[in-house]
Order: C-alpha cells, then sequence, then structure tokens
C-alpha cells in the first residue's frame, strides 16, 4: 500500500460554475440580459421587479420573472403574472439559493426568444446566494434601510461579488439611525466603485436612474 | 445553510480525483477557504459524515485552511489581516483599501492509499 498527496486546487463549487456558463451562453444566444436579484427577505425584491416592470411596460421590454422561494408558494409569481410577464416559480424545497442547475430549468420554461431581459429573484438570504453563480450577467444586491447600516460588515461575501448595489426604501432614512456614511464606507471597502442606485420602490424617488442604467446596459 | 451542496461538491471532486489516481481509498481532504467566505465547519463535517459512506472517501478526515482576510491600504501601503470585522487601515484610518486575500474556496489537495 502507497500513500500518495495529490495536489488538485479546484474551485469547490466548479461543476455549479460550468453550468452557470451553459445558462450564459443560452441568454447571450436570446440577446437576453439577465440580472440575479439578491437580498434579505423582505427588502424590496418582488416590490423593485414589479416597479421595474411597470416603468418598462410603456417600451415594451418584455421581461421573464424567475421567483425563487424556499417554501412551496406562488405569492411573488401570482403578482408577476398579473402584470402580464411570464413567470417560472422556482421552489427550493428549503435550500437557502438557487444554483445554476435551478435556473437552467427554469429558462426552459420561458420563451427565451420574446424576452430581452430576465430578472431572477433569489432566495431572501444574504448568505448562501452569494456562493453560486447562476450564468446571469449581473449580480444585484438590494440593502433596505431598515435592515440597519451594518450589514456590509455583517455579510462581506455577497457584497464582494456584486456588479450592483440598490438602497431601497430611502423614504424611511428620517425614522430610522441608519448612518449611511458608515454603510458606504464598509461597501467601499469591498468592493470598490460599486454602482450604487438610492432609491424607494414606495415613492418612485431614485427609480429614473435605477431604470436608465438598466436601458443602456442591456442588449438593444 | 447551503453546507450540504458544498460537501457534495467536495465529495465529487475528491472520488473523481481518487479514481483517477486509482486511490483504494481518500485519507484526507484539504480544503482552502478564505475568511470571507461563509461556510461553517463543523456543519461541513457533520453532511460530509453522511454522505461519504460507502465512498471511496470515507472515513477520510477534513482539513480546512483558513485564508486569513488580507487588506492593503491605497494610502499608506499598509498591509494587515482581518481579526474579526472589516475595519479600515488600523494604521492610517483610510477606508482606501482592498482585499488581496479572503475569497479562497478551493479543494487544494487529498491524500490517498492504493
Amino acid at each position: 500500500m502507497t500513500e500518495k498527496r495529490i495536489t488538485i486546487v479546484e474551485k469547490i463549487l466548479d461543476a455549479n460554475d460550468r453550468l452557470a456558463s451553459e445558462n450564459r451562453r443560452r441568454l447571450n444566444e436570446n440577446t437576453i440580459f439577465a440580472i440575479n436579484l439578491m437580498a434579505s427577505p423582505g427588502a424590496g425584491k418582488t416590490s423593485l421587479i414589479l416597479a421595474t416592470i411597470h416603468a418598462l411596460l410603456d417600451q415594451s421590454v418584455p421581461i421573464g420573472v424567475i421567483e425563487g422561494d424556499t417554501a412551496p408558494v406562488t405569492i411573488d409569481a401570482d403578482k408577476i403574472s398579473a402584470v402580464g410577464m411570464p413567470v417560472v416559480q422556482i421552489n427550493t424545497g428549503g435550500e437557502c439559493h438557487l444554483d445554476a442547475v435551478m435556473v437552467e430549468n427554469a429558462l426552459d420554461q420561458l420563451p427565451l426568444a420574446t424576452l430581452d431581459l430576465v430578472i431572477v429573484e433569489n432566495v431572501g438570504n444574504l448568505i448562501c446566494p452569494a456562493a453560486f453563480k447562476l450564468g446571469t450577467h449581473s449580480n444585484v444586491l438590494i440593502a433596505s434601510v431598515p435592515e440597519g447600516d451594518d450589514k456590509p460588515y455583517k455579510y462581506p461575501n455577497i457584497y464582494r461579488g456584486l456588479d450592483v448595489l440598490i438602497i431601497n426604501k430611502i423614504d424611511l432614512l428620517p425614522y430610522l439611525d441608519f448612518d449611511m456614511d458608515y454603510f458606504r464606507q464598509g461597501v467601499e471597502m469591498l468592493n470598490p466603485g460599486l454602482k450604487t442606485f438610492a432609491l424607494s420602490c414606495k415613492t418612485g424617488e431614485g427609480l429614473e436612474a435605477w431604470l436608465s442604467w438598466l436601458q443602456a446596459t442591456k442588449p438593444s | 445553510m447551503h453546507e450540504l451542496a458544498v460537501t457534495e461538491s467536495v465529495l465529487e471532486i475528491a472520488c473523481r480525483h481518487a479514481v483517477k489516481a486509482n486511490a483504494v481509498r481518500v485519507t484526507d481532504i484539504h480544503l482552502m477557504i478564505g475568511r470571507l467566505s461563509s461556510i461553517v465547519d463543523d456543519s461541513v463535517q457533520f453532511y460530509w459524515d453522511l454522505i461519504s459512506k460507502g465512498t471511496l472517501c470515507e472515513n477520510a478526515k477534513l482539513h480546512f485552511k483558513r485564508i486569513p482576510a488580507t487588506m492593503l491600504c491605497l494610502d499608506c501601503q499598509h498591509q494587515y489581516q482581518l481579526a474579526g470585522e472589516l475595519t479600515p487601515c488600523p494604521k492610517c484610518n483610510s477606508s482606501r483599501v482592498r482585499v488581496l486575500s479572503g475569497d479562497e474556496f478551493h479543494l487544494e489537495s487529498i491524500e490517498i492509499e492504493r
């Protein structure tokens, strides 16, 4: 019997990453821009999606939505359906995040050829979704101000991988002890120069900048 | 809790390389995990014991090498490691800093018998 050490140095989630690349290829083939929308529960993921759909409806941008939830519910999917956009509900069965396989299956159920934009609403969680690539083009996190200004310090991993940060519920700032400078300092240390939009889905304040970015970034 | 998915991936990678090397048994698995990655060692070990049963990796020992989060200050060039939470440069208090390491999430090596 011989003993041997074998050097591997492989990313632990490499299999998922490879599937994610396949999803990306498929999205690109259909000239679709896709977003992985992450946030803690209640930060306003569905509200932002609905506000985005409503705003882009006038400009006839067809948007597909993939809704991730841990429990077998269709509350969010029903809201998207109600505004007439194609939606696929994924129930992860207790898993705390979406992965590339789940998104692959969901893409099968969307009319990809007719879509310009796909928004994937990840499971409400600031930890696990950060580790799993989905194949989307842009990682977007919503941080809502009632959650507190210390979140970048407590959940550094998710901030490291972001392309866009949305600070939501800014209409509540006068009522909260949210130190915006402290929050932004944490973000800047983890992800310098991160594109950030401060807005309120409720009042509509700041939404225009987010929508302009989206319009300019997605393939026309 | 994404530790189950992570543990399954570790098992898949380790078994794949063990088969390729004609191993009869994997004795040790070395993981490299950066401090900025969120993973609970005990939880991975718990799942590991369950899912590695009956595989080449049964009873293999998991070793977690934690890579510190190292920061570089862009203003004074001081390098420092985060002991706990994210902090500005301890020398000049600047928050113009960059993460040099801490994102690692790798299976580094396995030890086998054959």
